[in-house]
């Protein structure tokens, strides 16, 4: 049902050899495109219509061994992209996104597992989203793009695996709407993971979360740029965007981490300057990761993700979440973050008490940080034990 | 490995392929003789990070939680059986977690240190000191150990909550076989095993 399926483990391997020296890196990897344009290949759409042809941008790390049991698929959150490790050519100054756990040697460690982590559709990493061609028209689909899910998003990914000859997961690692993914997989494609590792992330997307996207949405959309989501090939929505990162950064953070990274503190100056500039060294902190974010990431893409983070309910389709995990056979790791308020830990309980209604296996784990949300991106020491302990039993149990 | 007769004891209380919740679980060394023993489906509940870590290492099933904040995400009578073995007394509110205990499980399993036992007894009596022993390693000021109970004390608690004691074993030594039947086991038991229910 898919492209040519690759048979050796050079094809597979996306590590070039000679430039590792970095350390525990991942070395240079490069980002590849794999597009399902043929017969059958289709994505049917939870909200009516189809994908096709559709691509999507992945990255790999390691290799798959000959038994095809090591692979591992990371799910990225609403601004990530496939890059999650390593680097893409020697100069780069900054690496893949969670490249902290990523590598020879880490907790998934490349040395034995065969990573891969995709752009999801709808995305603007090099899958087909909002910014790609429409091929009816010849021109970016913008807001003529069909509306996504959580579960489009996943059925995309098995494509991916089905492409790279992976027919059951090791394991499905993710954070935040990583995480949804994680769940939606394990719950909608029981036979393809042995392991999930949902973490800072809930079954159904909160009310608090769905208030903060629209307050996202509503500012790109009033930004006179957008122009109804047709704006490619004119003025982006910068403005807006902007916006809506500065409003999603703060829900990643938390108040203690603000109080201790910047507190009051001002911005190069000894005094107020009593006008409306970035006095303060937070405003002057958002300001930069808004319009930096601008740089790398496609207005509608963060307003069909966001939409599809708010349509994620689990308890949707099947009544109540014990329901959902009737038909999951995944051993799994939920983990939660002390200060995460966007995710406390206690929607991370909730699956681990749903799943242990079912007879699931499943532990939780609690990282105490106080980091907020942001957490999962940064606390490799807290997260980098339990996680290389939780793959590594759990591929003694592995089975197709 | 050294012997332990009370984890034997909490063994033979288990039926086979029973639903088994051990709260403080540690590493798991309990939980793992009753899945490779017992085939229950078994899961712990533990507060230290490390522990959890090595009770994932060796595939169990973990819940990294602090029970002095209840057994909120358990549901009630979820398990046949919930074990507390040897941490009671390090808990803020032993109370609470007893009550808690018989309503997620049908069958609760607690051992404790008896604190009336003759060397605490005659530690105290004698020397005028917080008794220190194998089973109360620590100075007054840094024991984890904050709630100490007696045989007694704890037939007391049981009565107050109402709850019927279906088995108890009283141990002299953890490590070797007990006695068939201890004289004044508040005297002479170092460790108390009660498997109590809601009456």
């Amino acid at each position: 049902m898919s492209g040519k399926r690759p048979t050796t483990r050079k094809e597979i391997g996306d590590v070039a050899m000679g430039f590792d020296d970095d350390a525990g890196s991942a070395g240079i990897v490069r980002t590849r495109h794999v597009t399902f344009d043929r017969p059958g290949q289709e994505l049917p759409l939870e909200g009516g219509g189809v994908l096709a042809p559709f691509t999507l941008a992945y990255e790999t790390y390691g290799s798959l061994n000959e038994r095809r049991d090591n692979a591992i698929l990371v799910t990225h959150a609403l601004s990530g992209n496939a890059h999650v490790a390593g680097r893409h050519d020697v100069a780069d100054k900054r690496p893949g996104w969670w490249d902290m756990l990523i590598g020879p040697g880490k907790g998934l460690d490349t040395d034995r597992y065969f990573v891969i982590c995709a752009n999801v559709i709808g995305g603007c990493g090099g899958s087909t989203g909002p910014s790609s061609v429409d091929p009816a028209t010849g021109r970016p689909f913008g807001t003529d793009f069909p509306m996504i899910t959580i579960k489009d998003m996943v059925n995309a990914q098995v494509r991916l695996l089905d492409h790279l000859g992976v027919d059951k997961l090791l394991a499905a690692v993710g954070g935040s709407m990583g995480g949804m993914q994680v769940l939606e997989l394990a719950v909608s494609h029981p036979d393809r993971t042995h392991l999930c590792v949902p973490m800072a992330t809930a079954a159904r997307q909160p009310t608090m979360a769905i208030a903060f996207n629209e307050v996202g949405r509503q500012a790109i959309m009033a930004d006179p740029d957008w122009q109804g989501g047709h704006y490619y090939g004119g003025r982006s929505p910068a403005k807006g965007l902007s916006v809506a990162r500065m409003v999603g950064h703060i829900t990643y953070l938390s108040d203690e981490a603000m109080e201790e990274k910047f507190g009051r503190r001002l911005q190069d100056i000894h005094d107020y300057t009593f006008t409306f500039s970035a006095d303060f060294e937070v405003e002057s902190y958002l300001r930069y990761q808004g319009l930096s974010f601008t740089n790398r990431f496609d207005a509608n893409t963060y307003l069909y993700i966001t939409r599809a983070l708010d349509y994620f309910d689990l308890t949707r389709r099947h009544g109540t979440l014990v329901k959902a995990f009737e038909a999951v056979k995944a051993r799994f790791l939920v983990m939660g973050f002390s200060s995460d308020w966007l995710h406390p830990p206690y929607q991370l309980k909730e699956i681990v008490s749903a799943l242990r209604a079912t007879q699931k296996h499943v532990s939780y784990y609690e990282v105490e940080s106080h980091f907020g949300h942001d957490a999962f991106l940064l606390e490799r020491e807290k997260m980098e034990g339990i996680i290389a302990a939780f793959l590594s039993s759990g591929s003694k149990s592995y089975h197709r | 490995m050294t012997r332990r007769i009370d984890h034997e004891l909490i063994e033979g209380l288990v039926p086979e392929g029973a639903t088994v919740l051990d709260l403080a679980c540690g590493e798991g060394d309990l939980l793992d003789k009753l899945i490779t023993r017992k085939h229950v489906h078994g899961s712990g509940v533990e507060i230290d990070q490390s522990a959890v870590e090595k009770c994932v290492a060796r595939g169990l099933s973990v819940f990294h939680g602090d029970l002095d904040a209840g057994l909120a995400d358990f549901s009630d009578q979820s398990h046949d059986i919930v074990i507390l073995s040897l941490s009671l007394q390090q808990l803020r509110r032993p109370r609470m977690i007893v009550r808690e205990m018989v309503r997620v499980g049908r069958l609760a399993i607690v051992s404790f240190p008896n604190f009336a036992h003759w060397i605490p007894r005659a530690y105290l009596a004698l020397r005028g000191r917080m008794p220190m022993s194998r089973d109360l390693p620590y100075q007054w000021w840094d024991t984890p150990n904050i709630h100490l109970c007696t045989i007694t004390d704890f037939r007391s608690l049981c009565r107050a909550e109402g709850l019927c004691i279906e088995h108890t074993f009283y141990l002299a030594s953890l490590d070797k076989d007990p006695p068939a039947r201890l004289a004044v086991p508040n005297l002479t038991a170092r460790i108390a095993v009660f498997a109590v229910s809601r009456c």
